[in-house]
């Protein structure tokens, strides 16, 4: 037993010696690989930095210059019951770019320069129209004030109004009509947040000029598009919003203009002041959408001589939806406008009613098609709508 | 001479601080959280262990559906602790990069946060009313959120950038859990 033993002790010494050897040279080569692996990873770090740092386009005064736009072409289709009223048509109903740049984190500029119809110029259906031009002013923490020529902070359409972000080839009828969309003053304008999920704008501008001596009595008609525009009568503004729950948006507004005439005189016709007031609702709650606006105008009843009725001009809508799929919607709506509202005794009153869907290829980009029908004063008028719109 | 050197100096000093005066943020920037308070949020106990997932070619693909645009940088950093990650992420919504914070735990959304905010509208979104509704969003599909997450009027593109890159952090979760 004894030489076996001697044999085992001598054994395991040898053994743990040459295990302490190994021990030794792996710790050594262990910490040397350690050294490399930290450099290398050091040269990958630069590297990648320099990578990431070199791509794109780099700083430059583009940097700071955003550009977008959006298009719609339409194709109505629409029978009357008085055929002189018939109108089958294609048109490039608008193509708009806006250009924005910044200036400094506080100071930016925005702009909207639109074409209509397609062709502009002398007896051309077209028109070229610069719909905001503005240097916004971030003067404190969710605060702004803007100065240019600004979209009214009004109903639903008129501030936001790519195609892909509505239903219906052609805006409705009662923002056209009454509010009247698309509108945009000069002047200037405070924006900004009560708290959380109430905002506010507040406006000072021009404001409408109707020609009453050449029979204007219709708000959409008084619209001046900050084109030389009459500045007697300046215009006041005030909306209040509310988002305080995702999905939903109400909205009210409310407009004064001392004199729809701006300091005109026709005959006994004078100093028509004007006030609009407007609330919408704008939900999407899932798959369900629902759209309702009303507002109106009460004008000096002065107006009443130029045209029966029009010291009121009142009109509103709602319009249900469903997105049956991620990409395919569909919508009704009931509309009823009249701009000689304040007296019974004209037949003023526009009805319409419209049902269409509309399909989404991506986001921003949507194929529209409706039908629609319109009792008018005296006429209907029936037909069907395509359209294509995009925004980017 | 010694003496024009030093004024040089200190008039060089003193250019020096009207740049840094410039390069501080401005108003329109608003920064709600700092990266450290944002990370004391998401691992209030200890502290978490840093880490990078690099953007394969397979990732970029995943990323630009996400997304709409594959990624410029080569890798996303994160932080972790068990089966908790905190991702810092930044997405344009309509001009400028809004930086959103994104927590999660077992490949569910536990909080989502705007770290800082730099468009000139939609700023709602930092809002509790609208944060609260990723609270337990998980990722199907590798694209699509478990449930529908209702917008807000005139923000319409801050909501996205915010949703699009909540899934964002989700996927790049799943790639290292």
């Amino acid at each position: 037993m004894r030489p076996n033993l001697t044999k085992t002790a001598m054994a395991a010494a040898v053994a743990s010696t040459l295990a302490v050897n190994v021990a030794y040279a792996t710790q050594d080569e262990i910490q040397e690989l350690k050294q490399q692996l930290e450099q290398q990873q050091a040269q990958l770090d630069a590297l990648t930095e320099a990578l990431e740092n070199n791509q794109g386009t780099g700083e430059g005064w583009w940097s700071d210059t955003s550009f977008g736009g959006y298009a719609e072409l339409h194709y109505n289709n629409i029978n009357s019951q008085k055929s002189s009223k018939d109108s089958v048509e294609l048109d490039l109903h608008r193509f708009v770019l806006f250009f924005g740049h910044r200036f400094s984190d506080k100071v930016s500029f925005f702009s909207e320069l639109e074409v209509e119809h397609n062709v502009a110029g002398e007896g051309k259906n077209g028109e070229v129209e610069i719909e905001q031009a503005f240097i916004k002013y971030q003067y404190a923490d969710n605060h702004s004030a803007k100065a240019g020529v600004f979209l009214v902070p009004v109903g639903i359409l008129n501030e936001v109004h790519e195609p892909d972000t509505f239903y219906g080839v052609e805006r409705n009828n009662v923002e056209k009509n009454i509010i009247p969309t698309t509108w945009w003053e000069g002047g200037v304008m405070g924006s900004g947040e009560l708290f959380a999920g109430v905002s506010y704008d507040a406006a000072i501008s021009s404001g409408l000029y109707l020609d009453a001596a050449g029979g204007d009595f219709k708000v959409r008609d008084g619209r001046q598009k900050v084109s030389e525009a009459n500045a007697t009568d300046l215009a006041y503004t005030a909306r209040i919003v509310w988002n305080g729950v995702p999905g939903i948006q109400v909205g009210f507004t409310g407009q004064y203009n001392p004199d729809l005439l701006q300091g005109d005189v026709v005959g006994t016709v004078k100093d028509v002041d004007a006030t609009l007031l407007e609330a919408h609702l704008d939900m999407q709650k899932g798959p369900i959408g629902f759209r309702a606006l009303y507002a109106t105008w009460d004008i000096d009843s002065a107006l009443d001589d130029v045209k029966a009725g029009a010291s009121e001009q009142t009109g509103w809508y709602v319009e249900p939806s469903y997105k049956i799929t991620e990409k395919l919607g569909a919508f009704a709506r009931y509309s009823q406008w009249d701009n000689q509202a304040a007296d019974d005794d004209v037949d003023s009153n526009y009805e319409q009613m419209d049902v269409g869907i509309n399909y989404w290829l991506v986001d921003t980009v949507a194929l529209k098609a409706d039908v629609q029908k319109i009792n008018e004063p005296g006429n209907t008028k029936e037909g069907f709508n395509l359209g294509i719109g995009w925004s980017f | 001479m010694t003496g024009a050197i030093a004024s040089m100096k200190s008039v060089k000093y003193l250019l020096f601080c009207c740049v840094l005066l410039q390069a501080e943020p401005a108003l329109s920037e608003q920064v709600y959280f700092s990266k450290e308070s944002f990370l004391q949020l998401a691992f209030p106990a200890s502290e978490p262990k840093s880490g990078v997932i690099w953007l394969t070619s397979q990732r970029k693909q995943v990323a630009k559906e996400l997304l709409g645009h594959s990624p410029a940088e080569l890798r996303v950093r994160y932080w972790s602790l068990n089966d908790r990650s905190a991702w810092i992420l930044d997405k344009v919504g309509k001009e400028q990069p809004i930086t959103i914070g994104v927590i999660i735990e077992n490949d569910e959304v536990q909080q989502v946060e705007i770290l800082v905010y730099r468009e000139s509208r939609g700023g709602e979104v930092r809002h509790g009313f609208f944060k609260q509704q990723f609270v337990g969003a998980q990722l199907i599909n590798n694209i699509d959120l478990d449930r529908n997450i209702d917008g807000i009027s005139g923000a319409t593109l801050s909501v996205n950038a915010v949703t699009t890159v909540t899934k964002w952090a989700l996927y790049l979760h799943e790639q290292i859990f």
